[in-house]
């Protein structure tokens, strides 16, 4: 029904718009004719290379939605603020959103810590969070809805995969040393161990920007692991991927497989498709993906922010962002943040660029997982798809 | 945590981290090396020298998209042209930063860390107008991939060998300069007596003038050497200057000597515990034992005995 209401947007507007007492009863800055929601990311510092496509990718359904004649015949104004990756200033700028601005939404966030530290101001002030970034899962509140993969999602249907279709035992987990590479890795470990019988070889962390991997690389050549599991985030994956590399360990051969659950089309552009060429990705979005919903996506993408203009799978879930909101809107037929979330799960989008998501009760998605092999050109060519939707989990029995 | 390899296994994985320790080591000598001038022959704090860094970086960038698009059949070479360029953008850099900002502060050292460390965000605010926020990458020449297989088990990656003898090439031009030349005798009396070195005829402005400038190219060429190994993005800088203070702190400022020999312990150290520890592990213990090591030596392990 939801998904009826949002291909029908055009036609929604010529209804007469309903009256701003009706469909605003807690004060949000909803005028007859405009309503205001929030894009907090970081535009500057060392988040703003990752967080960049986000806001891009939020302006751009902002964009469209209003071309269509907006949500309940409103047209979206949009506040950005600037994170500037720093959390304290998350928290200050979403306090500044919330009770200053008023707004009915706010789009952002990418690292996990800069959603923590925004959320108690959300929960206290009662505002509407869509978070874009894949996660290490253990939360889910009220005032959010995650629209990125949590781990479990991301991580066991890539394991299963590595284990059916090229038969590997023995796994090693590398990863930058902060909580979300930890909690994967400790879900990984438990997957690998209790459910496919495997075994982990190795485990290593290394501090944030860090640029020198021989060491790891050394290991590896002893250990000969079947698996590499790649959680590096960052600059880091440049260092690694080319020295991986330089030290002969070509992915290409298929002597081993290299997982990884950090690396997008955006990172490659840092890293060279040369280097990273044969490796795997495990995620729910590549831009290679070959749906209608994905081309046209594509297309306005590029059209908007430039023909150079790459897009990762934390791109497209900001995208998704302004359009479930939308949908959620319009079904509760109301701005109010209470009525928006009790309408939010069992909203679901037929127009995702990645195809079709659904929102679950503990307010993740169901969406499927998808194993993307690293071309040449820096795109990722979908090997493998899970067959279902794969329910999200952020509390996985028996995984923590 | 031995009992895990076999008797051949360790050799081989002493000697390989060895030459990983080396790597690092010559890595480290060429962050560490621009700033040991600067710092320790000017006693100015230069907090942007991780920009200027990045500054080398971006020039090879771009030197590398300029041979490609213009000429391919030289692409294998472009890395000495970017090498060269990125030397003399960011001494030039260094002359006009010397200029407009540092000359005024060489009584106030600790306002040249303030001064510098405002120049890095402006700096590094450039850079995200000028090339984007995204990270770029370099293509690398094939002649400077792959690893040179010393026995079964050793390899030597062939960009650190590549690494090592820039940053040989880069201390020994320095020392010589510094050591051997006319213009470094006239450094070394300003260091010890600026007044009395302006007194009997030497142009005290023009060489510190040139002193900076060499700082900042040597920045430069790291720059250029890191983009094999890591990535170019407006705050990469950042990432280095860290450890590139602990080397030049660790060896004594001011001591070209102290410099080399602080990069090499700390490399190697680093290096050889990662391998049985893990990343975070080895950093962690590596700070430790510098700052233990400080408390009891806070001039640092070599320093300049200067009359005072």
């Amino acid at each position: 029904m939801s998904a009826a209401v949002l291909l029908s947007g055009i036609s929604l507007t010529a209804t007469a718009n309903p009256s701003t007492a009706e469909v605003n009863t807690t004060g949000l800055a909803v005028t007859d004719n405009t309503v205001k929601v929030g894009i907090l990311h970081s535009i500057t510092g060392t988040m703003a290379i990752s967080e960049e496509g986000s806001v891009q990718a939020e302006i751009l359904a902002i964009e469209q939605i209003n071309a269509m004649g907006g949500v309940l015949g409103r047209q979206i104004e949009y506040v950005q603020e600037d994170g500037a990756s720093d959390w304290p200033t998350f928290a200050d700028r979403a306090n500044k959103l919330l009770r200053q601005d008023k707004v009915a939404a706010v789009f952002g966030c990418w690292t996990s810590a800069s959603r923590k530290a925004v959320l108690p101001i959300f929960e206290r002030n009662n505002g509407m969070l869509y978070y874009p970034t894949f996660y290490e899962g253990l939360e889910q509140s009220p005032n959010v809805i995650y629209t990125g993969q949590e781990a479990t999602q991301q991580i066991l249907a890539g394991l299963d995969w590595v284990s059916e279709d090229k038969g590997a035992k023995t796994f090693y987990l590398i990863g930058s040393d902060y909580i979300w590479p930890r909690t994967s890795n400790k879900i990984a470990r438990t997957h690998i161990e209790q459910h496919l019988g495997g075994q982990v070889v190795g485990e290593d962390y290394f501090p944030l920007g860090h640029t020198s991997f021989n060491s790891v690389i050394n290991r590896i050549r002893l250990r000969k692991p079947d698996v590499i599991f790649a959680s590096v985030v960052g600059g880091s994956n440049v260092a690694f991927y080319r020295q991986l590399k330089a030290a002969g360990l070509d992915m290409t051969k298929e002597d081993f497989t290299l997982l990884t659950i950090s690396v997008t089309e955006d990172e490659i552009l840092g890293i060279g498709g040369d280097n990273i060429e044969g490796a795997y990705a495990s995620m729910k979005y590549f831009q290679s993906l070959p749906n209608e919903n994905n081309q046209a996506f594509v297309e306005a993408f590029k059209a908007r922010w430039g023909a150079d203009a790459v897009i990762g799978d934390v791109t497209q879930a900001a995208y998704l962002g302004p359009w479930l909101w939308k949908a959620a809107v319009e079904k509760a037929g109301s701005f109010d943040v209470d009525r928006v979330r009790e309408a939010s799960p069992g909203i679901e989008l037929t127009t995702a660029p990645e195809g079709y998501v659904r929102i679950h009760e503990n307010h993740h998605l169901w969406s499927k997982t998808r194993i993307g092999h690293a071309q040449r050109d820096g795109q990722f060519k979908v090997v493998y798809e899970t067959e279902e939707l794969m329910e999200p989990d952020p509390f996985p029995a028996g995984y923590q | 945590m031995f009992s895990d390899f076999s008797a051949a296994e360790l050799t081989a994985i002493f000697a390989m981290q060895g030459f990983a320790g080396l790597i690092l080591f010559a890595v480290f000598v060429l962050m560490a090396l621009g700033l040991a001038i600067i710092f320790g022959q000017m006693g100015v704090i230069n907090m942007a020298h991780g920009e200027f860094m990045i500054l080398g970086a971006y020039v090879t960038y771009m030197t590398s998209n300029l041979f490609a698009n213009h000429f391919p059949e030289l692409f294998g070479s472009y890395f000495l042209f970017a090498i060269v360029l990125a030397f003399f953008a960011a001494a030039l850099l260094g002359v006009i930063v010397e200029w407009g900002l540092i000359r005024f502060l060489y009584h106030r050292p600790l306002d040249t860390l303030l001064a510098t460390w405002g120049l890095s965000l402006i700096l590094q605010q450039a850079y995200r107008s000028i090339f984007g926020a995204r990270e770029v990458g370099v293509v690398i020449p094939d002649w400077l991939m792959g690893s040179y297989q010393l026995t079964d088990m050793i390899e030597v990656p062939i960009n650190g060998l590549f690494v090592m003898a820039l940053a040989v090439l880069a201390t020994v031009t320095v020392a010589v300069l510094m050591y051997r030349s006319r213009w470094g005798k006239q450094v070394r009396a300003v260091v010890q007596n600026r007044d009395m070195a302006g007194a009997v005829g030497i142009n005290t402005a023009r060489v510190d003038r040139l002193t900076f400038a060499l700082g900042c190219g040597i920045a430069g060429v790291a720059g250029s050497a890191f983009t094999m190994i890591g990535s170019t993005g407006p705050s990469s800088g950042q990432l280095y200057i860290v450890d590139t203070f602990l080397v030049v702190v660790f060896g004594g400022a001011g001591s070209l000597f102290g410099t080399v020999a602080s990069a090499f312990s700390i490399s190697q150290s680093q290096s050889i515990m990662e391998f049985f520890m893990g990343g975070s592990m080895a950093k962690v213990l590596t700070l430790l034992v510098v700052v233990i090591i400080l408390m009891f030596r806070p001039q640092g392990l070599f320093s300049l005995k200067v009359r005072r």
